[in-house]
């Protein structure tokens, strides 16, 4: 078995090791089980001003049955702030005095989420630049949080609250572990927002068709997906059947054996999604491959089967997909830190993966898109712990998993979670989003 | 007279691991091991995990002895629910072919709403036994009640008895390997190298078309590091097989080389047939009907009739049962055990005397549009794990037929060991 240094220091002689030279020790992170409690303890709920979005906070915490809390202490395991309402930097004061108290009592794995205004919309420039302030203020709390916490902003549009629930549940659950330092955008909604009958049930009856499926994190997103009640169109190339047959089987969904850059893939998967389960809500394109070299040695054919089947395999595939997909229903791209940091060897993935974000925000904005009422999102995943990385040298690994706030690499199901939230019916006022479930990784940031 | 069927039996899709060369990557698979992937491919494919089946039917020619229970035992290694019934079933090279013609039976009979139908092989995992007289020493010994009995026995064994014997592919009555029979049935109908080289090269070249299409995409399932056939030879051409020594027959007029004959293999196929109704309540298109089917024996043990020539008995029947022409077809699939066989058979329909006969038909049942014969190709490509052909061919031919649009006809003709044939047709939906 491979060295792992987060184990190492975790506990025994290795734990003594680290708090003697004061090395890094990861927490271990609060991760989403089905039927736990939204927040494990108390919500701090202040704001700036009226704060209309901390009402809203309030009401959806009371409906999930958790404590709000009006002044910091131990029992207090997130802090919503609603800055939806300053004007000036001097407002800034406000977050301040709320959030750097309560982080001297936040319990481990504790959330801090702040609400503004896109600093775009503002109508002065103090206004703009105490907007553009909080999410330079939210990104230095992440570093500075420890036990495994986490700190987003959420800018919401003007006249555009009623969607933010969404994202406020998933920040503050345990779907969100690996999520840090993310600005999320809510708009309005492109269609109806449908909260779910169960909350630990939010795809119910949605089929859901996840591009390279039989392994790592694919197999991840289809196992997620299906837990939270999909039902699952798993598909991969067929030199992948075996362990495709073995994901579809263990979901009770079905496996559908394409290769994602042929021609009529996108309608093999119409065809087969619509014959077997009358349709499809949910599309995740999330098959890709690397043939990683220094561009210098790179030569066109290995440049070439990167941007076939990481971007244009989509961008054809996604012809036969939007028209046939239900309304309201939900495209999630699978990018990369590196597409937003850029990898050196990597320049074919990186081409893939930046273009992957500009496909992203593009179709996300296109007018028969939106009047489908299809919201179009991409999850960039930092270092995160897979047979492919398992294989990276040992120091290069290490540096993954060391080099973030939350000092230790994700899981593939932190990617599936994000991936999940995307493709709520609650969730159809985020869209042309690209989250990245990093851990608030330095690179790119 | 045709009875009335009371309702049809759908084919509605099928799955096999691709087929593997003796002592190839599955070399350490058993049967069990085969079988069972070949069925959670075709779960997967259609989305029955957690069902449960009528029954489902497999069986191995080689078995090992503890392999009593083997498609039992598979079902419930399976995702399927582990109340599905399964039996096995061994008619030689013509069980999964025998096994479908089973399940769509019952199926038409009402007596299962669903059933899955295939069959598994290994040349490789087999099993060995010890000569004969060791074993009867062996269970004398077995049988001894005191250490004094079992000592006694026991020093009954002489040197010349140690051996041990694998399964050959050798007729017991006869003696003679399947290729020295067909040799002399080749010779007997006079077929040349040079149609059997064609044959072979066409059976390698439409497989590797078929494959570069796409067309297996949704019938295999890879496993163990290979996802295409093994034996498959895209450059295989009539040049190169030439080049090849005779191994079966003797002499000038020896024919029959290792390229115009199929190799020993390892594999495992299922196909899933149901009632119309089940097949609609669980949203899966029906891709053909599994129409009837035939099977007969011929005697080869007192030289009446070749080895592999029940076939060309089994069809006629069929086609008389269904008032049928032999040309009445869209797609001929005939296993080729041997390029000999197919033509040997050809032949014979073409051939009055054998009709008039052997047959007893007043004229010959003529020749096919040879364009139509084994079009994606068979089993001198792909390989030939004796009871996993059946599943091959009834999987792929029925995807064809759904491609060529419903009323569309297939004819599947499978010579077996011991002088069998299992013979069927498809219709396509």
């Amino acid at each position: 078995m491979a060295f792992n240094y987060g184990q190492f220091v975790s506990g025994g002689v290795g734990k003594q090791l680290a708090t003697t030279l004061g090395l890094p020790r990861p927490a271990r992170l609060r991760r989403h089980r089905l039927g736990a409690s939204l927040v494990p303890g108390e919500v701090l709920v202040a704001g700036h001003g009226d704060a209309p979005v901390a009402d809203r906070v309030r009401h959806l915490l009371a409906e999930a049955g958790v404590q709000v809390a009006s002044q910091p202490s131990t029992s207090v395991a997130a802090v919503v702030l609603d800055l939806t309402a300053i004007d000036t930097p001097a407002d800034l004061e406000t977050l301040r005095g709320v959030v750097g108290p309560a982080l001297k009592t936040l319990a481990p794995t504790g959330r801090i989420i702040v609400v503004g205004r896109p600093p775009e919309s503002a109508t002065s420039v103090p206004q703009a630049a105490a907007r553009r302030a909080v999410e330079g203020i939210v990104r230095s709390i992440g570093k500075e949080m420890r036990g495994g916490g986490t700190a987003n902003t959420i800018l919401v549009a003007e006249g555009a609250d009623a969607g933010v629930d969404a994202t406020v549940r998933f920040l503050l659950s345990g779907r969100s572990a690996y999520v840090s330092a993310q600005v999320f955008h809510v708009a309005q909604p492109v269609a109806d927002i449908v909260a779910p009958a169960d909350w630990d049930q939010p795809l119910a009856g949605k089929v859901a068709v996840v591009s390279g499926a039989a392994r790592g994190i694919g197999a991840a997103i289809a196992e997620t997906l299906a837990r939270d009640g999909a039902t699952i169109v798993a598909v991969d190339v067929p030199a992948a059947g075996g362990p495709l047959a073995e994901v579809a089987n263990r979901l009770g969904g079905s496996a559908l054996q394409v290769d994602v850059t042929a021609p009529d893939a996108g309608a093999k998967i119409v065809e087969h999604a619509t014959a077997r389960h009358g349709g499809f809500d949910i599309v995740v394109h999330n098959a890709g491959i690397t043939r990683d070299k220094l561009l210098a040695n790179t030569e066109a054919d290995r440049w070439d089967s990167v941007l076939q089947v990481n971007l244009l395999s989509i961008l054809r595939m996604n012809e036969a997909l939007i028209p046939a997909i239900k309304d309201g229903g939900h495209i999630v791209n699978v990018s990369s830190i590196a597409g937003i940091a850029g990898n050196r060897g990597q320049t074919n993935y990186a081409a893939s993966k930046a273009g992957v974000i500009g496909m992203t925000q593009s179709l996300a904005a296109e007018q028969a898109v939106r009047d489908k009422g299809i919201t179009v999102n991409a999850v960039a995943p930092g270092f995160i712990e897979t047979e492919m990385t398992a294989k990276v040298p040992f120091a290069t690994r290490e540096i993954g998993r060391l080099t973030n706030s939350l000092q230790q690499g994700g899981l593939p199901v932190d990617v599936a979670e994000t991936i999940g939230y995307f493709a709520w019916d609650a969730n159809r006022a985020v869209t042309g989003n690209v989250v990245r479930v990093c851990g608030q990784m330095l690179l790119g940031a | 007279m045709t009875p009335a069927s009371p309702r049809r039996a759908a084919i509605l899709g099928g799955n096999r691991i691709p087929f593997a060369r003796q002592f190839g990557p599955y070399a350490n698979a058993s049967n069990q091991d085969m079988f069972t992937a070949a069925l959670e491919g075709l779960v997967a494919r259609t989305g029955i995990a957690g069902e449960r089946l009528g029954e489902v039917v497999g069986g191995a020619v080689i078995k090992h002895s503890r392999d009593f229970n083997l498609t039992r035992e598979a079902v419930l290694g399976s995702s399927l629910d582990p109340h599905t019934s399964a039996y096995d079933v061994q008619q030689a090279c013509g069980t999964g072919l025998e096994n479908a013609i089973l399940v769509s039976n019952k199926i038409k009979l009402g007596q299962i709403e669903s059933g899955i139908a295939g069959g598994v092989d290994t040349a490789s995992d087999a099993p060995i036994m010890v000569s004969e007289k060791l074993r009867r020493k062996l269970l004398k010994i077995n049988r001894g009640k005191t250490t004094l009995d079992m000592a006694k026995a026991a020093l009954a064994i002489r040197p010349g008895d140690i051996g041990i014997a694998t399964p050959a592919n050798t007729e017991p009555r006869t003696g003679l390997s399947m290729g020295e029979h067909m040799a002399i049935t080749a010779k007997k109908w006079g077929i040349t190298r040079e149609a059997q080289d064609e044959l072979a090269a066409a059976s390698h070249q439409n497989l590797a078309a078929a494959y570069d299409r796409g067309f297996f995409d949704d019938l295999m399932t890879s496993y163990l590091g290979l996802a295409r056939d093994q034996n498959l030879r895209a450059d295989s051409t009539v040049e190169k097989l030439g080049r090849l020594k005779p191994v079966f027959g003797k002499g000038e007029g020896a024919t029959m080389t290792a390229g115009n004959s199929t190799p020993l293999s390892d594999g495992a196929s299922a196909v899933l047939l149901s009632s119309e109704e089940w097949a609609a309540e669980h949203n899966l298109p029906v891709q053909a009907f599994f129409v009837d089917g035939e099977a007969a024996a011929v005697d080869y043990v007192h030289g009446d009739e070749g080895l592999l020539m029940a076939p060309a008995y089994a069809v006629p029947r069929l086609l008389a049962r269904q008032g049928l022409s032999l040309q009445d077809f869209d797609y001929y699939e005939i296993h080729e055990a041997f390029a000999s066989t197919v033509l040997s058979t050809l032949k014979a329909w073409e051939d009055e005397d054998f009709c008039r006969d052997r047959l007893g038909l007043e004229k010959p049942l003529g020749s096919i549009d040879r364009s139509k014969l084994n079009v994606n190709g068979s089993s001198l490509a792909a390989g030939h794990p004796f009871a996993a052909t059946g599943g091959r061919i009834v999987a792929s031919l029925a995807k064809m037929l759904h491609e060529k649009g419903a009323g569309s006809r297939g004819l599947i003709s499978i010579c077996a060991a011991g002088g069998q044939g299992v013979v069927a047709i498809l219709e396509g939906a």
